[in-house]
């Protein structure tokens, strides 16, 4: 049977890894080739043992629905999981996940996607009012839990995750990301050290419309992973990405910090150098560390998160992972390796290495207007 | 080897004098609290009786004259009669009265501490250089918000809105803990008073007032409130920078405490507020408290007395409900508490209930972190452990843990040269600690020992950098609870369970 | 002069309205419609501050106090007085629970009844003595641990009863006077303290105290010293050296 879950005896599962990212501010979409091919030149950065990619607009006809992708390695898992769906979504549209099987990429699930939006009248609302995004993180945290088999891997709206065991570039080619279109990539080459590839551990690691990808091993898990679940969330994974994901869900859609403050919290300054700042400013930089010192992500990473509006790249404060950007007229590319982004972009118009803890933050120019969630902020 | 008089007990140590090294110079006679040593016209002479092995003369011996040998004597072997079984029975015999000693237990009860071991990093990811790179140990404590509330300036920069809740800055996550003047000397309280300043960490005054030469130091002080109120008014709860309230304490669980007679001379008198020569009595429970929603009352009167400007820490004892009594303490508001374990010092306890009452800090420790984090109100107040913490690797394992910081109390005392005798009691500390006499507490220069105070905890506070670079992070916040860097050796399920972490190996 | 209607109020906005009147100099404060407001007159200092209160104000009343003085005309709840250093509280009812715990100057006066745990722990110190006169009875565990100040228990209301006090009176006493206006069933005395006929010197000493009360509360000077008055005295300043011996 094939891994969808982490079921090893592991508190946590660990890997090294390769990544990249290509947004378009303007919203000109590209097809999956150019991070196939960046993601391709960091190939000896994984082993393997998973490659994944998310892509942003690639769902324009069903812009307004939550697109859920599911793996099953069982049939009678998608009966359950399709009962639920049922009850609690209206599905406007299911198939399966084209897939094209190739020499390198012959084992998988069953993959299979649903555009749906949940029912005003669900029977939760007995319970409580829960808005439809917390409701879908709910949903995919009660499948991902609680049906065997089953394991939702994206779940937000106008974007997707393609992601399985594989290298990076066999994975493209068995969903054929060449035929696919959007204006914002990431891509991920995975290296675990710990646990042997498993199909739910590739990343992007996705929640409604985050999906992070990430390079590094975080220290702090420990402490991260106690304080989220302080904070309800289950974290079934016993990945880093899963815990980053949950840390920006909870500080950026929950307690409503704005992004910039967020990945201040992720990698911030030292107090000697707070100390130096500016009253206010040194304020509220020691009051971030004062209450969201637990969600410190102290340790090698360089991530890209992406969402709705736009991306995110940064490492840590003390910059133990690489991470190079570079810009090309509306596009910027961020990659591990400068190489990954001369691949497909060779004579850029700048290309630098940020600052430790110094986020890389592009927005589209016209924001999208979609309601609720992530984006209202 | 004589004896003071008759008596079944015999002396447990001997003090035995070279008397060819001797030069009669008479300094054991001075150093000696205790009496054990007279000039018997041509030579020392020793009442070995009065020798509680506290290693003052040895040390001040110029000749090296002196060793403090374990009387050779036997009382008669036998596993389940130990002679201190025996000795007590005789000792009670012959006066009728609860046995009462300095220190913590003397009893061998399994310390956890000693069975965690703690993580560093291998490849996967790096280990950090404490030498060259930094490794931030400063710590708040405090209640926290749990979410942080921004607004916007005119620049659209953010800035805070949420009030923050009064918080103690400490550079290390170190404290000393709550020790009075009374059970201890004012040149102890100010050792560690300048200790404190130079390490921007705090002390505590414990339950006996705070002292007119320690007021300078108020932004380096708890002040305590205990059920004797000794001291305690308007302006002494205004003037440290936070107040305690101190249910209990891990070396005696449940009982109160008194300071006798004797011991309150003009000075203690003045502090404490009380008049010479009575006994300081400290009643087992606050009269004002007798549940829950009592402990609420007191905590804001203290509040509404100090204009909700300090952080009130509760002092509790580790017991069998600790978690749920701490979270009731939470609560009732207090932005600290402070947990004892059972081998915790005291000035003097009954040893019925000092060897005999309370629970480790470790399964303490981790069970209340458990608790809060469970409720979801962890933030709400911060932690400090105590209760024997004997080196920086206690302090460590207790941050992994849960708790914000560690109280040192016996350790302190042991830089300022406590060998442990456990007769603060008797007020003849030699060292010039436990004790008001002042012909012995002149010899603790408060200055000598506060700057020992200060390397301990700067050592102390570097080997944690140590551990935190070698566990790859460069914060203690990245430490605190994270208990996927402790793995337990020679535990059991049960005991694995409790402190909340896996056994070596997994 | 300042009246401040206390209806609906929170404890914390009624505390920062006296405080802040304190600070602009305000020395007379009426609080009307006080019901069940905790810690009123906690750790306020002015020595010509009076605060009249009418209503029950709440628990902690004149907490840590120091210096003002505080008029209740009616009943007040627990804890009254918890560890005052000056000041006055006057109430013209009852008293709950805990009478001035750990108080170590100023004075309490009662006319009705208090509860259990009277002065627990009240103290004396070099010119801070702390001075309870109830005019009624009490409850059980009165003046435990007493030492210093006095307590005088008046007993007035309640003539034809012994039973103005209750159970394990003035047990761990060890400072202090107890003064009575009644004599009492020895047998209910703890065994640390000894009863005596209070003398001229006593009721000299007594007399300004009990002059402010009757005047204070409007009660004919003669109907409380008409009769001699008792006094209990702890037996020793260390009620309990004997109980420990070193191990």
């Amino acid at each position: 049977m094939l891994k969808l879950k982490n079921e090893f005896s592991l508190e946590r599962d660990i890997s090294g890894c390769g990544l990249c990212g290509i947004i378009n501010s303007k919203k000109i979409k590209t097809n999956g080739s150019d991070i196939k091919k960046a993601i391709s030149i960091e190939h000896d950065r994984g082993n393997g043992l998973g490659g994944g990619f998310a892509v942003y607009g690639n769902y324009p006809d069903y812009a307004e629905l939550y697109a859920f992708h599911i793996m099953y390695d069982n049939l009678s898992a998608k009966k359950d999981v399709e009962e639920y769906l049922k009850n609690n979504f209206i599905i406007e549209k299911e198939e399966p996940i084209p897939t094209f099987k190739t020499s390198k990429i012959y084992d998988h699930p069953y993959l299979h996607r649903y555009f749906i939006k949940p029912k005003s009248d669900r029977q939760d609302k007995l319970f409580h009012e829960l808005g439809d995004d917390d409701f879908v993180v709910n949903s995919v945290m009660l499948i991902n839990q609680n049906y065997n088999g089953a394991y939702v891997f994206s779940s937000g709206k106008n974007m997707g995750a393609f992601k399985g065991v594989g290298y990076p570039e066999d994975i493209a080619d068995f969903y054929k990301l060449e035929e696919i279109e959007g204006y914002m990539w990431t891509a991920h080459n995975r290296f675990p050290t710990n646990t042997p590839g498993w199909w739910g551990g590739a990343h992007p690691f996705t929640l409604l419309d985050w999906s992070v990808v990430h390079n590094g091993e975080i220290s702090s898990y420990g402490i991260n992973k106690r304080y989220l679940e302080m904070y309800k969330y289950n974290l079934s994974l016993k990945t880093d990405t899963e815990v980053i994901t949950y840390i920006l869900d909870l500080l950026i859609r929950k307690h409503g910090l704005p992004i910039r403050l967020a990945v201040t919290v992720l990698a911030s300054p030292f107090y000697h150098n707070i100390d130096k700042m500016d009253k206010n400013k040194k304020e509220l930089l020691i009051a971030l560390r004062q209450i969201y010192g637990s969600a410190l992500l102290n340790g090698p990473f360089a991530i890209v998160f992406s969402y709705s509006n736009g991306m995110i790249a940064m490492n840590d404060r003390i910059k133990l992972r690489p991470l190079i950007a570079a810009t090309m007229g509306h596009f910027t590319y961020v990659a591990s390796e400068e190489a990954a982004i001369r691949a497909v972009c060779p004579s850029p118009d700048s290309v630098w290495s940020p600052k430790a803890g110094e986020p890389v933050m592009v927005e589209f120019e016209e924001p999208m207007l979609q309601k609720g969630g992530l984006v209202s902020l | 080897m004589t004896k003071s008089s008759f008596s079944n007990i015999q002396s447990e140590y001997l003090a035995l004098v070279d008397h060819n090294k001797c030069v009669r110079c008479k300094r054991c006679i001075q150093n000696c609290g205790w009496g054990v040593y007279s000039f018997g016209g041509d030579r020392i002479i020793s009442d070995h009786n009065k020798c509680v092995a506290c290693g003052r003369c040895y040390t001040y011996c110029p000749e090296g004259a002196i060793s403090i040998v374990k009387n050779p004597t036997v009382v008669r072997e036998n596993a389940n009669w130990k002679d201190g079984l025996m000795k007590d029975i005789w000792r009670q015999s012959e006066t009728g009265g609860i046995l009462i000693s300095g220190m913590g237990t003397t009893f061998k009860y399994k310390k956890y501490f000693d069975h965690v071991l703690l993580d560093a990093c291998q490849v996967t990811n790096p280990s950090i250089d404490p030498l060259r790179e930094p490794m931030e140990l400063r710590t708040y404590l405090g209640k926290k918000p749990s979410k942080l509330d921004i607004e916007f300036d005119k620049n659209d920069e953010p800035i805070l809105k949420t009030k923050m809740p009064p918080q103690i800055e400490l550079q290390t996550p170190f404290v000393f803990g709550a020790m009075s003047y009374g059970s201890i000397s004012l040149n102890a309280q100010k050792a560690m008073a300048l200790a404190a300043r130079a390490l921007g960490i705090i002390m505590n005054t414990g339950e006996g007032g705070l002292h007119d030469d320690l007021v300078p130091f108020g932004k380096n002080i708890i002040v305590q409130v205990a059920s004797g109120r000794f001291g305690v008014h308007r302006d002494y709860l205004n003037s440290g920078i936070a107040v305690e309230i101190k249910i209990g304490q891990g070396a005696k669980p449940g009982i109160g405490g008194h300071l006798p007679g004797e011991k309150i001379g003009v000075d203690i008198s003045k502090t404490r507020m009380i008049p010479v020569g009575t006994d300081a009595i400290s009643p087992a429970p606050h009269h004002d408290i007798y549940s829950i929603e009592d402990l609420r009352q007191l905590i804001f009167a203290i509040k509404e007395a100090t204009d909700y400007e300090k952080p009130i820490s509760v002092k509790v004892a580790a017991v069998h409900n600790i978690a749920a009594i701490v979270s009731g303490i939470v609560r009732a508001g207090a932005d600290i508490v402070y947990i004892d374990g059972y081998s915790g010092g005291t000035g003097a306890a009954p040893n019925i209930i000092k060897n005999h009452v309370g629970i480790p800090i470790e399964l303490a420790l981790a069970q209340v972190d458990e608790r809060l984090r469970n409720e979801g109100i962890r933030n709400e107040a911060s932690i400090i452990a105590a209760g024997s913490i004997r080196s920086s690797a206690d302090a460590i394992k207790a941050i992994a843990l849960g708790a914000d910081a560690v109280a040192i109390g016996t350790a302190a005392l042991v830089v300022m040269g406590c060998h442990v005798c456990g007769k603060c009691n008797t007020g003849n500390c030699s060292w010039g600690i436990t004790t008001q006499r002042p012909e012995l507490v002149r010899r603790l220069d408060p200055e000598v020992y506060g700057e020992k105070l200060y390397n301990l905890i700067s050592a102390w506070s570097h080997e944690i950098q140590e551990v935190l670079g070698a566990m790859g992070v460069n914060s203690i916040e990245s430490l605190r609870g994270s208990r996927e860097r402790l793995r337990g050796v020679e535990l059991t399920d049960t005991e694995l369970k409790v402190l909340g972490i896996k056994h070596a190996g997994f | 002069m300042i009246t401040i209607d206390a209806v609906g109020m929170h404890y914390r906005e009624l505390n920062v309205l006296i405080k802040e009147g304190i600070k602009r100099g305000i020395k007379k404060f009426f609080l009307e419609n006080v019901n069940g407001q905790y810690y009123i007159g906690d750790g306020i200092k002015g020595d010509d501050v009076v605060i009249t209160i009418n209503g029950v104000p709440g628990n902690d009343l004149g907490a840590f106090m120091d210096g003002p003085t505080l008029i209740v005309n009616n009943n007040v709840q627990d804890n009254i007085g918890n560890t005052m250093n000056a000041g006055k509280i006057l109430v013209k009812g009852d008293a709950g629970d805990v009478v001035g715990y750990g108080m170590r100057g100023g004075r309490i006066y009662i006319l009705g009844d208090a509860g259990y745990r009277i002065g627990i722990h009240m103290k004396g110190y070099d010119e801070q003595f702390p001075v309870i006169i109830i005019g009624g009875k009490v409850g059980s565990f009165f003046a435990e641990y007493m030492a210093g100040g006095i307590i005088v228990l008046l007993g007035l209301n309640d003539n034809n009863s012994d039973e103005f006090y209750g159970e394990y009176f003035a047990t761990g006493m060890h400072g202090g006077t107890i003064y009575l206006r009644k004599k009492i069933d020895f047998s209910k005395y703890s065994k640390e303290v000894e009863l005596y006929e209070a003398d001229e010197d006593d009721m000299i000493f007594l007399k300004k105290y009990l002059i402010e009360y009757s005047d204070s509360f409007n009660i004919p000077r003669g109907q409380i010293m008409g009769k001699p008055f008792y006094k209990i005295v702890p037996s020793s300043a260390r009620p309990y050296a004997h109980l420990y011996t070193s191990a």
